[in-house]
């Protein structure tokens, strides 16, 4: 067994998901190399990645071409490489890894698994289908397994007290079918939405966009908690797309996940469901979010998300 | 320019599926079935670009049995301008489609095509991109702004941290998330007109290309229910119970 795992960086930042794609690949067993490629930063980024413990080796690809990771200059590199004898090809199921995965399964002619739960053995994985309302377990044989990781589902690997020998591959080429012309990235202080041990999540119930800021962001700045919002809220024009927690947007399991003014649809349950801890505030006692939710709060929002910031800050 | 928009019959979205009783597979007997909403968008999207004078016809394409004849029609009612059926009755994964699809797009020499991102039942968001890698065409995923110029195309992704925009060369294969457009409703003039409209049917044996499925479905079953908890009376029960019972804070 040989797995080829495919890590993320962005200017020399790993992406921290990548212990929960270590973890997934050490379920599978075998060796495990990691790649890393960008036209900036890749050296860096894997001097983080070769501390992960299970780590066989490190590859590193650095060229222009790799500006924007397009998937139509990166999925040639992952072909030749898959074949020298990988039997497992993994990426976690990021936008950039969904985007990539199924190309290069395409071009090795082989089906692919997207976002495994679980790793039953080498061959027979779990992925959630129909949003999550329903798990299949299925068994995919093929020369190579090319398969997409949910990283909730994987509890992170630690990095450290480990060196893994790095080397440096050969890049594949400009394939001039696309290019990156812009990015409207979030910057923002608070913890990613993925990694975040606390998020604070906004739905309708908020009724505006200064609403949501004036009465989310001060609950979760006293959490230090990362921010999330429902469809409807990012629909309404409250927050951007990238604040989507959901089956289409984030999916997210934090320590203590608290909904305000969310009132549970399934395909925001999809997102979040797996968190240790829900709160659910909401004005509405039959909203579906209580039946899920750990502790609920019946009530007006506006009142009682300020009353347990001021409740909190005090503790 | 050609656009050429493959749609999936998939189980309504408002319908909460069951394993079968044995276990094999996901219940379908009597369920209602629609298009799937993300291929609704991308019809949307290529009939809007039709009627801003960008396309020049609009052909919606559908894997499958028969049955699926009922979704190309709702496409066609939606102003797509012809129909084509790429029949079998062999369960068809991913990577399956999009080797059928790409011989109707060679065969119809489609600049663009248009797919949704992901299909609500299988959720494998697959196909585009292994489509797009079989044509060695260029992909924009999860699309939320598209914008034909002149032998290329400008795509406002959505992604991780944001939005990202990518320019591709023609041809090229985009894939629709939720924000790119709201599908209209077909009108029933529309639903009549759709039924002159021409409908293809290809078999899918007749076209050289390997079918079988790669992926092997064991089983299928519930995951275990989240049991719901306690309502809290105030707030400083609530700081109480997250502190002492669930020792988040």
């Amino acid at each position: 067994m040989k797995s080829l795992i495919i890590a993320e960086q962005t200017g020399g930042q790993l992406s921290p998901m990548t212990g929960n794609l270590v973890a997934a690949a050490s379920k599978i067993g075998g060796e495990i190399d990691l790649l890393l490629v960008g036209a900036c930063g890749v050296a860096a980024a894997a001097e983080s990645a070769r501390a992960f413990p299970g780590v066989t080796r490190v590859l590193t690809s650095e060229s222009a071409e790799y500006a924007g990771f397009t998937a139509e200059n990166v999925a040639p590199l992952v072909v030749r490489l898959a074949g020298n004898g990988y039997t497992h090809v993994l990426a976690i199921a990021s936008a950039a890894g969904k985007n990539l995965l199924p190309r290069v399964a395409a071009l090795l002619d082989v089906g692919m698994v997207s976002e495994i739960v679980e790793v039953v053995d080498a061959n027979t994985f779990v992925r959630p289908i129909y949003a999550g309302s329903l798990l299949a377990k299925v068994r995919c044989a093929e020369r190579v397994r090319v398969l997409s990781v949910r990283a909730t589902a994987f509890p992170a690997v630690a990095a450290g007290g480990s060196a893994a020998p790095i080397e440096v591959v050969a890049p594949s080429g400009e394939r001039g079918k696309s290019k990156v012309i812009g990015q409207q990235l979030a910057q923002s202080t608070r913890p990613e939405l993925t990694s975040a041990r606390i998020i604070v999540s906004g739905g309708r119930g908020l009724g505006s966009a200064e609403n949501f800021a004036g009465t989310i962001e001060p609950l979760a700045d006293t959490l230090k908690a990362a921010v999330g919002a429902s469809r409807a809220a990012v629909d309404s024009g409250y927050v951007s797309n990238e604040l989507q927690v959901g089956q289409t947007g984030k999916i997210v399991a934090p320590e203590l996940y608290v909904a305000v003014g969310i009132s549970g649809a399934i395909q925001h349950l999809a997102g979040m469901k797996d968190s240790k801890v829900i709160v659910a505030i909401n004005k509405d006692e039959e909203a579906p979010i209580f039946q899920i939710a750990d502790y609920g709060l019946v009530g007006d929002l506006f009142q009682l998300v300020p009353e347990l910031s001021r409740a909190i800050a005090s503790a | 320019m050609k656009v050429l928009v493959p749609v999936k019959r998939v189980a309504d979205y408002n319908i909460k599926v069951r394993p079968k009783s044995d276990g094999s597979g996901v219940e379908l007997a009597n369920v209602k079935m629609s298009m799937n909403p993300f291929d609704e968008i991308a019809v949307e999207e290529a009939v809007r670009l039709k009627e801003a004078g960008v396309a020049t016809e609009v052909v919606a394409v559908s894997c499958g049995s028969a049955v699926c004849q009922e979704t190309l029609r709702t496409a066609l009612a939606m102003g797509a301008d012809r129909a084509i059926l790429v029949e079998t009755d062999v369960e068809l994964q991913s990577l399956a489609v999009a080797k059928l699809v790409k011989v109707v797009a060679e065969k119809e020499g489609a600049q663009l095509v248009i797919c949704g991102k992901q299909a609500i039942d299988d959720d494998a968001n697959q196909t585009a991109q292994m489509l797009a890698a079989l044509l060695d065409w260029g992909q924009a995923t999860y699309a939320s702004k598209v914008v034909v110029a002149d032998g290329s195309i400008e795509v406002t992704r959505e992604v991780d941290g944001g939005l990202e925009t990518v320019r591709l060369a023609l041809p090229a294969v985009v894939s629709a998330d939720l924000r790119l457009n709201e599908p209209r409703y077909a009108t029933l003039p529309n639903i009549m007109k759709a039924k002159k409209k021409p409908l293809d049917t290809l078999k899918a044996s007749e076209l050289g290309v390997d079918v079988s499925p790669r992926v092997q479905t064991l089983s299928v079953y519930t995951p275990p229910e989240r049991k719901g908890g306690i309502k809290v009376g105030s707030v400083a029960e609530l700081v109480q119970k997250l502190k002492d019972e669930a020792r988040v804070l």
